[in-house]
This record gives C-alpha cells, sequence and structure tokens, in this order.
C-alpha cells in the first residue's frame, strides 16, 4: 500500500479511469454532433421551404401596365351631354378600350385581332376608367394618356413565364400580341408597379385583379371572434381549475381528461360541430366570421385553458403563502399576485393559439368559409374568407397567375404568423418579472 | 407586567423562579389532533402560548413542527386531505369556530417562512400591501408612516431607506427575511409565527434576526420553530419538544436545555439523535 506506483492493481486502476474519462467525452462530443446534425437538417428543410415560397411567390406584388391614348368619347360615355353621375357610372367604358387598342396596335381591324387587342389589357381596367371619370368628369371629351393594367396573360409574359421559343397553339399568347407587346416595349409603354390591388382587393376570377385584401379582413374579423371568446372563457376556466377547484374531486378529473383530451380532437371535427350546432341548430349566417370565429374559439379554448394552467402553475407557492399570510383572500391572492406572475405565460399560450388558428382551413370548409367571395367584409356577419381558406382555393386553380397568387398568399399568411410570435415574445419580455 | 417582562427580557440569564405567575395565555391548543389523509402528523397537542414571550418548537425532521404552526393560523386549511380536531384559541376565542373569517386571523397571526418570500414588487409595495388590502391607512401618508416605522422595527430602514422603490427579490438573504418580517408586522399582528426564518441565512444575518425576535417580543408574541438548538436557547423563553407528532416535554427554556425530563429530550439536545 506504500508504494502505489509499483502496485500493480492501483496502475491498472488508473489506466481505465483515464479511458472512462475518454469514453465520456468522445460520447459527449458524439451527442453535441448529433444534436447539431438534427439542427441542420431542420434548417435547411425551411430555407428550402421560405424559399421556394418567396421564389414563387414574390412576382405576385408586381403588376404590368401598358400605356395608351384613351378618347374619353362623349358619344359613348354621355350622349345626352348632362354629365351626371348615374350616366357616367352606367357607361360602357370597355368601348373606349375597343378604341384606344384599335388606335395603338398595327392591324386590328378585323372582329377576331380586336378581340386579341382586347384581351391584352386586363377586363378590370374599364372599372379603373369609370372611376377615373367620376372622379373627374371634365375628362369626357379629352384624350389621355392612361396606364392600364395588362391581362395575366401579358403579366406572366412580362415576367418570363410564358416561353416565346414554343409553337403559337401551345401558347397562352399569340404572336399577333407578342408583337403589339414588343412595340408597346420599345416605346417604353410597358411599365411594372407595385401591385397594392394585391393587398387591398378581394377575390376575383381575373388572376391579375384578385387580392387577398377581402381574406385579410376575414381573417382579422374571425381571429377579433375567436380571441374575445376564447380568452376570457379559457383564462376563468384555468384560473378556477387550478387555484379554486377542489382537488382529487372526479368531476374535477373528469373535466380536466375531457379538456386535454379536446386539445387533441382534429380540427374539422370542430368544424362539423360548428356547422350542426351554430349554422344547422342556430341558424346563424353561412360564410360569415362571427360563425368561423366561434368554431374557432371551440378549437383554440383548450390551449388557452392548458397554457394557463402551466403558467398559474409555474408561480412558486411560496408568493401565494405569503399573500395568505398578510390575511390576503383567495380571490386577491390570484388577482393581486398570480395572475400578474401567470400573465406573460398566459399571453404567450393565447398568442400561440390564435396563431394555430389564424392557419386553421379545415374547419372553416364545413361552414362555408370557402365561398367566392369578391367583397370585402365590412363586419363580422358579411360573408367573408380567411387567408388559408384563399390560399386553398387559389392553389385549386388551374390558371398559371394564380400559383404565383397562392405563393405570395402564402407569405403574407407567414408574415402574420411571425408577426404574432414576435408580440408573444414582446409581450413576455415586457411583462416577465424576477422572483 | 411589563416591567417584569423587560427586566428578564435576556433568557440566558433569567431565573425560572422569578417569572411572574401570571402570565397570560395568547394561544392554546387542546387534545389537537392533524392527519394528512392517513398520515396521523399530531397526536393528542396540548400547549399554550404566552403573551410577550418567544416560545420555541424543537424536534427531530418530521415531528409535526410545522404542522402546528400552520394550524395556528389556519395555513393548513390550504392543504388538500388535511384534517384538524381539538381545539385552538387566541385571546381565549376559538379560531376554528365557524363565525371565524379566516382572512381576518391571518391578519392578526402573522407568518415568516422558512425561505425569505418576498414579493416580486417594490420594496415599498412589499410592506405597504397588507395595509392597503386591510384599510389600515387612509392616507398616503399614513401608509408611508406604517411603511417606514415597519422597516424602521426591523432595522432595515437604515440600509434601504434610498431604494424602496427597487425590487424586494433584489435584497440580500437576510434582507429579505427581514422585509418579510417587515411585511408580516406592517398590518399590526397579535402573533407572529416564524418557521425556521434563519434556516437560509449566515451566522451574522441570524444573530441580526435573533436580536430583532428578541426586540419585536416587547409588542408581539412569537412562536418560532428551529432546528438550531443554540438559538432556541437564545431567544425564547419556553421551549417545546416535539418526538413523532407528540409533544414531549414543554417548559421554561432554561429548564428544558439544562434539566430535560424526558430521556428523548435530553437525546435530542445533547445532538443524540435528529
Ligand atoms: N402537505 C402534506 N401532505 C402530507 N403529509 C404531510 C404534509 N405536510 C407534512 N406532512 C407530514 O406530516 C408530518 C409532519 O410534518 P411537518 O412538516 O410538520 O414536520 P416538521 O417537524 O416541520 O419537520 P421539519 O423539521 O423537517 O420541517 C411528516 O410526517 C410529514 O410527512
Ligand atoms: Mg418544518
Amino acid at each position: 500500500m506504500t508504494d502505489l506506483a509499483n502496485d500493480p492493481t492501483a496502475a491498472r486502476e488508473a489506466a481505465s479511469a483515464a479511458a472512462r474519462v475518454r469514453r465520456r467525452y468522445a460520447a459527449e462530443r458524439r451527442f453535441r454532433l448529433y444534436g447539431i446534425l438534427a439542427i441542420g437538417a431542420a434548417l435547411s428543410f425551411l430555407v428550402l421551404l421560405l424559399a421556394s415560397i418567396v421564389l414563387r411567390g414574390y412576382g405576385a406584388f408586381t403588376a404590368t401596365e401598358v400605356e395608351l391614348d384613351v378618347f374619353f368619347d362623349p358619344a359613348v360615355l354621355d350622349p345626352s351631354g348632362a354629365l351626371d353621375r348615374a350616366t357616367l357610372g352606367g357607361a360602357d367604358y370597355r368601348r373606349l378600350i375597343i378604341a384606344a387598342v384599335g388606335d395603338r396596335f398595327e392591324g386590328a381591324e378585323d372582329r377576331r385581332a380586336k378581340r386579341e387587342a382586347l384581351a391584352m389589357i386586363s377586363t378590370g381596367a374599364r372599372f379603373d376608367l369609370r372611376d377615373m371619370v367620376l372622379e373627374n368628369p371634365g375628362i369626357v371629351g379629352t384624350t389621355r394618356k392612361v396606364w392600364l393594367q395588362t391581362s395575366a396573360d401579358i403579366d406572366m409574359l412580362r415576367k418570363g413565364f410564358i416561353t416565346r421559343e414554343v409553337s403559337e397553339g401551345e401558347r397562352r399568347v399569340s404572336d399577333r400580341q407578342l408583337g403589339w407587346f414588343d412595340s408597346l416595349a420599345a416605346d417604353g409603354q410597358v411599365r411594372t408597379v407595385f401591385n397594392t390591388r394585391f393587398l387591398t382587393g378581394g377575390d376575383s376570377r381575373e388572376p391579375e385583379r384578385a387580392g387577398i385584401g377581402g381574406a385579410i379582413v376575414g381573417s382579422l374579423f374571425t381571429m377579433l371572434v375567436t380571441l374575445l371568446l376564447a380568452f376570457p372563457f379559457g383564462v376563468m376556466t384555468a384560473v378556477y381549475l387550478e387555484e379554486f377547484a377542489p382537488k382529487n374531486n372526479k368531476w374535477v378529473d373528469l373535466i380536466e381528461v375531457n379538456i386535454n383530451n379536446l386539445a387533441a380532437v382534429p380540427s374539422i371535427v370542430f368544424g362539423l360541430l360548428g356547422l350542426a350546432v351554430f349554422l344547422n341548430f342556430f341558424e346563424l349566417p353561412r360564410s360569415a366570421p362571427v360563425v368561423g370565429g366561434m368554431t374557432l374559439a371551440l378549437m383554440t379554448l383548450p390551449t388557452i385553458i392548458i397554457a394557463t394552467r402551466s403558467a398559474l402553475k409555474a408561480v412558486p407557492p411560496s408568493i401565494r403563502e405569503a399573500a395568505l399570510g398578510v390575511g390576503a383572500s383567495s380571490i386577491q391572492v390570484v388577482t393581486h399576485h398570480v395572475l400578474p406572475l401567470a400573465l406573460p405565460g398566459i399571453l404567450t399560450g393565447t398568442i400561440i393559439g390564435m396563431a394555430q388558428a389564424l392557419g386553421e382551413t379545415a374547419p372553416l370548409l364545413m361552414i362555408g368559409m370557402v365561398a367566392f367571395i369578391v367583397d370585402i367584409p365590412g363586419g363580422p356577419t358579411d360573408p367573408a374568407t380567411v387567408l388559408p381558406v384563399q390560399i386553398f382555393l387559389w392553389a385549386d386553380s388551374p390558371e398559371r397567375a394564380f400559383v404565383e397568387k397562392t405563393a405570395a398568399a402564402i407569405m403574407v399568411l407567414l408574415f402574420f404568423l411571425i408577426l404574432m410570435n414576435a408580440i408573444a415574445i414582446l409581450l413576455r419580455r415586457r411583462f416577465e418579472r424576477r422572483w | 407586567m411589563a416591567n417584569t417582562q423587560l427586566q428578564d427580557a435576556d433568557p440566558r440569564d433569567g431565573a425560572v423562579s422569578s417569572r411572574p405567575a401570571a402570565r397570560r395565555t395568547k394561544m392554546a391548543a387542546r387534545d389537537v389532533n392533524v392527519f394528512y389523509g392517513d398520515t396521523h402528523a399530531l397526536k393528542g397537542v396540548d400547549l399554550d402560548v404566552y403573551e410577550h414571550e418567544v416560545t420555541a418548537f424543537i424536534g427531530p425532521s418530521g415531528c409535526g413542527k410545522s404542522t402546528l404552526l400552520r394550524c395556528l393560523n389556519r395555513m393548513n386549511d390550504m392543504i388538500e386531505g388535511c384534517r384538524v380536531s381539538g381545539e385552538m384559541t387566541l385571546d381565549g376565542r376559538d379560531i376554528y369556530s365557524r363565525d371565524i373569517d379566516v382572512v381576518q386571523l391571518r391578519a392578526e397571526i402573522g407568518m415568516v417562512f422558512q425561505k425569505p418570500n418576498p414579493f416580486p414588487k417594490s420594496i415599498y409595495d412589499n410592506v405597504a400591501y397588507g395595509p392597503r388590502i386591510h384599510g389600515l391607512a387612509r392616507t398616503k401618508s399614513d401608509l408611508d408612516e406604517i411603511v417606514l416605522t415597519s422597516l424602521e422595527k426591523t432595522g432595515l430602514l437604515d440600509e434601504v431607506h434610498d431604494r424602496l422603490d427597487q425590487p424586494g427579490t433584489g435584497l440580500s438573504g437576510g434582507q429579505q427575511q427581514r422585509l418579510c418580517i417587515a411585511r408580516a408586522i406592517a398590518v399590526s399582528p397579535k402573533v407572529i409565527l416564524m418557521d425556521e426564518p434563519c434556516s437560509a441565512l449566515d451566522p451574522i444575518a441570524t444573530a441580526r434576526i435573533e436580536e430583532l425576535i428578541d426586540e419585536l417580543r416587547e409588542n408581539y408574541t412569537i412562536v418560532i420553530v428551529t432546528h438550531n438548538m443554540q438559538q432556541a436557547a437564545r431567544v425564547s423563553q419556553r421551549t417545546a419538544f416535539f418526538h413523532l407528532g407528540s409533544l414531549i416535554e414543554m417548559d421554561e427554556t432554561e429548564q428544558v436545555f439544562t434539566s430535560p425530563k424526558n430521556e428523548h429530550t435530553q437525546g435530542y439536545i445533547t445532538g443524540r439523535y435528529g
């Protein structure tokens, strides 16, 4: 025992201890490597996904316009010369465009050629002309240079999605239209503008006129209804269950189990419930954000309850004891101490629940929010659609231009989701306190 | 009475015989049994806590000291499955009777916990919280006065007077514990219960709190649970020794520490077990 260095067992033990340490280090390194690989894989998938969406969708934020000389022909607009709004509003502005393209485009004389020429301009352009005239009736009788939105096909041509090499029959743009477009481009009469209509307008059959403004407003109304219902009910339920309900009571246990199960119920089931109860039984309006919001509130409720309960649980019992110890009542303990401390967790849970609801499609299909709606809803009872349903609808459309719109709408939806998560983080930072 | 009390303020030299016979019972327990589900945590405890004295509860871990303490201000009401039988009184009133308002009772019997637990609020708000919810101050200056005197009494005022708006959680452990004591006395309780108030503190902070307890005795009645024999001997006038849920021996501190009647007590205070 006195001579450790020469003791063979001691030497052997030291060697095996060193080997154990080496193995432990190696295991730790390997574990860390796996972790980094996993993160790398997840990140690259995410980048791939985002990149493909952005590359496909960014074009939808621009629109193509061409400049034409439009003669605001009094004979067409206002034969009587009264210049009153009703006549001006009801006039046939398409004829102004037909005349303008006929003047500008060489060889647009016969009916077919005229039709082709007219097809280059968006069918919605006539409404823009009407708005111009209504705003300033003085232009009737004059000729103006006006930038008119092109049809989706010309827009696609400008964005390079229509290849000139393929034969005319397989192309959506004829040789003649190509020639006209090139001559406009040569004269500097083609321009690219930011497509505000995409963000502010409602849906449309014409891809170049379709916007997600209606869906954004619909989503806002729906989320508002969801929040107003799910937040107070969810928080009150959680506070009661966590702070006041008798423990080890079989009714309370039953409610708890059911809430946890509800959180795992597929969302479409909530849609069926909404259809059966809100539409068929209570006869609330179809396709309306109120009903959508109520349905989504049912879905969000368990998420909020569970998040709130865990936030309440995380408040240290010593704080409750301290408050009780100076003679606070149980309501005072909850409202003065527990809820303020749990607030960051509650808000985070609520926003995550709301973000889930914002991205939800299936239950809304069941209650008719999938209808084609052109008007921007003015209130929660107007027919509306929501962002994810709009994406679903556009993804179903065959036109090439809608592919771009779909990706762009996804970008807008992602923007709102990221915004909500950022708010969640900010709120948490703001209200978080140490104890 | 107050005079005699002041004379033997230091328990170390207070001879047992010199204590007046006319001590007033502040709180009393009669045949108290406590069950946690099937665990019989306290078995037929009878004891008296005298006014303006410090009573120490000692005994090995798990013997029911905290349980009894928490029964004295009905903190055990909060624990699911806890049953209390027997009688407990404050100034002769049964504190478990139906017409007692628990919230009011807890304002009369304050509590200081083992781990300092200030609210995550400012130092001022920590102390002001109790007076605020009980409406003890009419005006802002009344409240200021309560807060300042409470901090003064715990000797904390000099240390924190320039940062009353800073979080109470930012103080040192010993300061936090004194803040908790200030919070307890701000509602002018009659009794202060302390459950191992110094177990998380270093010897200097402990000495400061012991000093404070001795000063507070003048105006309040104090019950303290401690695992530190020297502490019990230093601060208390009477000591109760518990073992396995029973009150084994209760007497003048002097008596318990110099000539315990029970062999368990003897074994515990001489450090043979516990
Ligand atoms: N909330 C509870 N639920 C169930 N049993 C409990 C509970 N609190 C205490 N007990 C049991 O009651 C008995 C007494 O516990 P108590 O906390 O009063 O002991 P103690 O004397 O304060 O011990 P320590 O010195 O370790 O703090 C123990 O056997 C304990 O296991
Ligand atoms: Mg204890």
